[in-house]
């Protein structure tokens, strides 16, 4: 089970993110989880938000010149206790697959579960180990009423 | 003759050098002051490796004695006059011995020749014929040959149709820009070049063009488009030529020998590497040239063509010397970093390139706009883009640079010639 994630491509310059979110913000588009990627020269902004708001979304950035993809990404619901994070961890190296980067949601907490926004090195097989695995995986309805 | 042994070539090359240098030292005020200045006799010159010795020429030298100042024959053996406007002030002139018309003339035949015509070819000659040498130049060729000439001269598109429908043109001569122009309005016109028409191939030039361009010439007529080179200063038309293996032009070097130097320091550089095209006539008579530079930078080979020719191939035209940068003591062509953009898949022709010194040492930052090909979620993905796009440069250009990747449209488009490099060393 895959959720929609919309990834934005940043030149590191002062005022650039703010800007962004300045567009997305008076364009309606409430922003559910986001992530900042930098490195010297650029950043990618990753941005989870409501299902019927991703294609607003994504439109008004490629309107206004920015370079925006729409990607999938699994939701997995994590234990919020201390190791909770560790356990789903070593079920991924395990299986040998790799952490390629990992957010949570603006608001902590749902029933007791942290909700972790991350890509795989493989997609398909996480999402089968997970299964596997009874890890629970947000859908999207589930992410909307976040 | 254009498959004859290099060797034997190099032999042919110095003797008609020889001959040459000595008609111009002796009949031609300039070349004798210049060659006096650089203390070189005429007796020195013997054989192709004593070009080096030689004085350089310059368009500017044909405005400065213009109109007869550098004929190397009495003003009454000239047969013909060509020239070219130039951009500014006054046109350039060459004037041209019933020798060199003849020479010229064996030139473009060879250039038709290279390109599939024979005796039973119909050519549709749609380069200018005036004072421009492409018009009269293809024209002689396929005379030569003994085709059959449609002297149709520039304009009219409607009427070049016409008349390449109902006459049956095999073979079409102009700019590669018309060319595609032609085949655009053939199209338009609902005529299928396949069914309607009988071109089979054409010989483009005047004017630089691409890869991609011949790809468009080539379906829209279906033919196979082939590139020339010449210039007024050395001939006309058909100073090189490509053959149908399309895989540079061969160089007419009986007539012409063309070397590649370093535009900085005038020294001869081998073949392969980029650098400045320089041409010496050797069976001129009337206006001969002395180590023309053309400012046109490519690459030299004398690889053995698939097609047999052993003459010496010359690469697309990939800028011109005004552009060039000089880099940690490296010749840099902005064109050469283009030409790696258009290449790579997915990436914008868009760039910038900021040169700047730090610690003493050149730095070479090239600015590269984000499409969406280009862009991923992952900073590992953006990375390797960049990557593979600063090792193509160094491939390409040799030297290391950083490519730094920006936002969209960030770089300033221009009409016209845009402004590719900000060069902010302080020498």
């Amino acid at each position: 089970m895959f959720i929609r994630q919309i990834s934005v491509f940043l030149e590191n310059t002062p005022g650039a993110l703010r800007e962004m979110c300045e567009l997305l913000g008076n364009g309606g588009v409430d922003l559910l989880a986001l992530s900042v990627a930098d490195t010297q020269n650029f950043g990618i902004i990753r941005i989870i938000t409501s299902n019927e708001q991703i294609d607003k979304g994504l439109l008004l950035l490629r309107d206004h010149g920015y370079i925006a993809k729409v990607n999938h990404v699994i939701c997995a619901g994590v234990p919020d206790r201390p190791l909770g994070l560790c356990e789903l961890l070593a079920l991924i190296e395990k299986a040998n697959l790799s952490v390629e980067y990992m957010y949570s949601f603006m608001r902590a907490s749902h029933e007791g579960e942290a909700a972790l926004i991350m890509r795989l090195s493989n997609g398909e097989k996480a999402e089968k180990l997970f299964q596997m695995h009874d890890v629970r995986m947000f859908s999207q309805e589930e992410v909307d009423a976040l | 003759m254009e498959c004859i042994s290099r060797d034997e070539l190099h032999k042919i090359q110095g003797e008609r050098l020889a001959a040459t240098v000595k008609r111009e030292y002796e009949n031609v005020p300039v070349y004798r002051e210049r060659m006096d200045a650089a203390g070189v006799k005429p007796e020195d010159i013997r054989s192709v490796e004593d070009l080096q010795y030689l004085p350089f020429m310059e368009k500017t030298d044909l405005r400065d004695y213009y109109p007869f100042g550098l004929l190397a024959s009495p003003q009454e053996e000239i047969v013909r006059i060509h020239g070219s406007s130039g951009t500014t002030g006054k046109p350039i002139v060459s004037g041209y011995t019933r020798n060199d018309v003849d020479v010229w003339s064996e030139m473009m035949a060879r250039t038709l020749t290279a390109a599939g015509a024979t005796r039973g070819d119909i050519v549709q000659v749609t380069y200018g014929l005036g004072l421009f040498t492409g018009g009269f130049g293809a024209y002689q060729g396929a005379d030569r040959i003994g085709a059959m000439v449609i002297p149709m001269s520039s304009g009219n598109t409607q009427r070049q149709i016409m008349m390449m429908k109902d006459l049956g043109a095999t073979m079409l001569c102009c700019t590669p820009s018309y060319a595609s122009y032609l085949g655009e309005t053939i199209r338009e016109m609902g005529i299928d070049p396949k069914k309607d028409l009988k071109l089979k191939a054409g010989c483009f030039g005047a004017e630089p063009w691409t890869e991609e361009m011949r790809q468009r010439i080539e379906q829209l007529l279906e033919i196979d488009a082939c590139d020339i080179y010449g210039l007024t200063e050395i001939a006309g038309p058909g100073v090189a030529f490509e053959c149908l293996e399309k895989n540079g032009m061969h160089i007419n070097e009986d007539h012409v020998i063309a070397e590649i130097i370093d535009p900085t320091t005038g020294k001869q550089l081998p073949y392969g590497m980029h650098g400045e095209l320089v041409f010496t006539t050797i069976t001129k008579t009337g206006m001969p040239m002395m180590r023309y530079r053309t400012h046109d930078i490519c690459t030299l080979t004398a690889d053995k063509c698939a097609c047999g020719r052993t003459l010496a191939r010359m690469g697309r035209i990939v800028g011109r010397t005004d552009d060039m940068l000089v880099i940690r003591g490296v010749n840099v062509f902005p064109s050469q970093i283009e030409s790696v953009l258009v290449g790579a898949d997915g990436v914008a022709p868009h760039y910038m390139l900021i040169v700047d010194r730090v610690n003493s040492s050149d730095t070479l930052e090239v600015q590269v706009e984000m499409t969406e090909e280009m862009f991923g979620d992952t900073v590992a993905h953006i990375e390797n883009v960049r990557k593979y796009i600063t090792a193509q440069i160094k491939s390409v250009v040799g030297i290391a640079s950083k490519v730094k990747l920006v936002a969209p449209k960030s770089i300033p488009r221009s009409e016209g010639k845009a402004k590719r490099v900000i060069d902010n060393r302080k020498l």
